[in-house]
């Protein structure tokens, strides 16, 4: 049986990797590659950056980063932010990274997930979607998310389960949904968006945004049909550790990869 | 890694480089089981090599077209028929098949049998972590457990078949239906999923690997420290 993947994320500006609301006040939390090889060693099953400082000046910098994370842990890591061309991704896949993480260029230019699926293979290509539920529309009117870009930013009048089925047909591998509504707020996954998404879609689908506790964890996978679990925080700050929303994803049947010499 | 003495020297594997894909991390984990590393983008690199690694990951036609531009397919496939060490990962295992049906391509034709889309499957591609089942006693799994799970990212796989098909699967894994996720006949070995990517226990099959190659020198012990170092 294929495992339910727990992922943690990591946010990184100029290097570091940092934690901040909405993109400011930033506090560094450390060395990416020295967290990377803690979380491999704890049982991550993969792991993803996100480059939140996105300049262009900034790219080496990330490169050497996702380079000195290849060395150290051999699980899985995906890099998103700030890739725009088939060549960016290039650079991102050579320095190390397993898959490039697609989100404000793929919405301007959708044809950029076929581009990069054809050269790289969809495995390579994560195409994420930030969603926030509709308030705008008429009482009595299905549910319904719309697609924000820029950080969560700016609205884009997608609808994102269309935008899901979208992407998917022009070459994401997967989808890495976030729901805008939750993330940072601790509440707990948009199960609904989630389960919506997955159940529109053959490709497997990343759960991120509202990560509190394990329940959280075991609700993605079971109500949100989720065939992966992002966090951050939770991690970070040590709130939550791997082994511990694994052993209770375990507990609830869900099938997980329980590594007998990770660290707890 | 350095040597200790002057008689012992790591062994050689050489990582063929056709432009497909991520030779980064295959190349870092065997460094970190103490081989050396020669990136193979052209025949002559394949002089003096203890073992051969074919990695990749996408679809077979584009594989072989620069396999041949490279004029790395026929030094390939006398490295193969010479018995030589040799791992393929992931697509490295498909070419070793036939032909594949995601693009028609015609590939190596070691393996009787084709590269077929993954049946039954509830989600495609299959990505992440699944069991691994060993089928028999094999080099490549010294120490580890016959359930362990290892990491997959691929639609499609080799499906031997024939009166070899049983002898040549080495393991099993379930994804709405079971399929062939290693092979291995005489010292050409084959893994769908990605070793290089499996923690703890992938490294542990590449210093498997590395360590069946025989005795060139310090290779034993130097594998022995990779290992233990993560």
């Amino acid at each position: 049986m294929l495992c339910h993947r727990v992922i943690p994320c990591l946010d990184v500006a100029n290097g570091r990797v940092v934690k901040g609301t909405n993109f400011i006040d930033l506090v560094d939390e450390g060395d990416p590659p020295e967290l990377a090889e803690r979380y491999a060693r704890e049982g991550a099953d993969e792991l993803v950056f996100l480059d939140i400082t996105a300049a262009p000046e900034g790219r080496g910098t990330l490169l050497d980063i996702v380079e000195r994370t290849a060395r150290r842990a051999f699980i899985p890591l995906t890099v998103g932010g700030g890739v725009r061309h088939v060549n960016e991704m290039r650079d991102v896949l050579r320095a190390g990274a397993d898959k490039v993480s697609l989100n404000t260029a793929a919405v301007a230019d959708p044809d950029l997930i076929k581009r990069c699926a054809r050269r790289f293979g969809r495995q390579a290509v994560v195409v994420a979607i930030d969603a926030k539920r509709r308030t705008d529309l008429p009482a009595g009117s299905p549910v319904a998310w719309e697609v924000y870009v820029r950080g969560g930013r700016l609205a884009t009048g997608f609808d994102a389960l269309d935008w899901a089925a979208r992407a998917a047909t022009l070459g994401a591998g997967e989808l890495l949904v976030t729901s805008i509504d939750r993330d940072g707020t601790r509440s707990g996954f948009d199960t609904d968006l989630l389960r919506a998404i997955s159940d529109r879609v053959t490709v497997p689908l990343v759960a991120s945004g509202g990560a509190a506790g394990p329940a959280d964890f075991v609700a993605a996978v079971r109500e949100g049909h989720a065939d992966a679990v992002l966090a951050a925080s939770i991690f970070h700050r040590r709130m939550h550790s791997i082994a511990g929303v694994k052993a209770a994803m375990a507990a609830a049947g869900i099938p997980v990869r329980l590594d007998e010499g990770a660290a707890a | 890694m350095t040597a200790p003495g002057p008689a012992a020297r790591p062994p050689r594997i050489g990582v063929v480089d056709y432009g497909a894909g991520n030779l980064v991390s295959i190349g870092q984990a065997l460094q970190a089981v103490g081989a050396d590393v020669v990136l193979a983008h052209r025949p002559e690199a394949l002089a003096g090599l203890d073992g051969l690694i074919v990695p990749g990951v996408g679809a077979a036609a584009p594989a072989m077209n620069r396999l041949r531009r490279r004029r790395l397919l026929e030094p390939v496939l006398a490295w193969l028929a010479d018995d030589r060490p040799f791992l393929g990962i992931c697509l490295g295992l498909q070419l070793l098949f036939e032909g594949s049906d995601e693009d028609g391509a015609r590939t190596f034709g070691l393996i009787s049998g084709r590269t077929s889309l993954l049946e039954g499957a509830p989600r495609l591609p299959h990505i992440g972590w699944n069991q691994v089942e060993v089928l028999r006693d094999h080099p490549l799994f010294d120490g580890i457990s016959p359930q362990a799970n290892f990491y997959f990212v691929h639609s499609y796989a080799g499906v031997p078949e024939g009166p070899e098909a049983g002898g040549m699967a080495l393991a099993e894994t379930e994804h709405g239906g079971r399929f062939v996720s290693a092979v291995a006949r005489g010292r050409m070995a084959g893994v769908q999923f990605h070793p290089e990517r499996s923690g703890r226990d992938g490294l542990r099959m590449i210093g498997n690997f590395v360590r069946s190659l025989g005795d060139t020198g310090a290779s034993r012990e130097l594998v022995a420290a990779g290992t233990g170092a993560r």
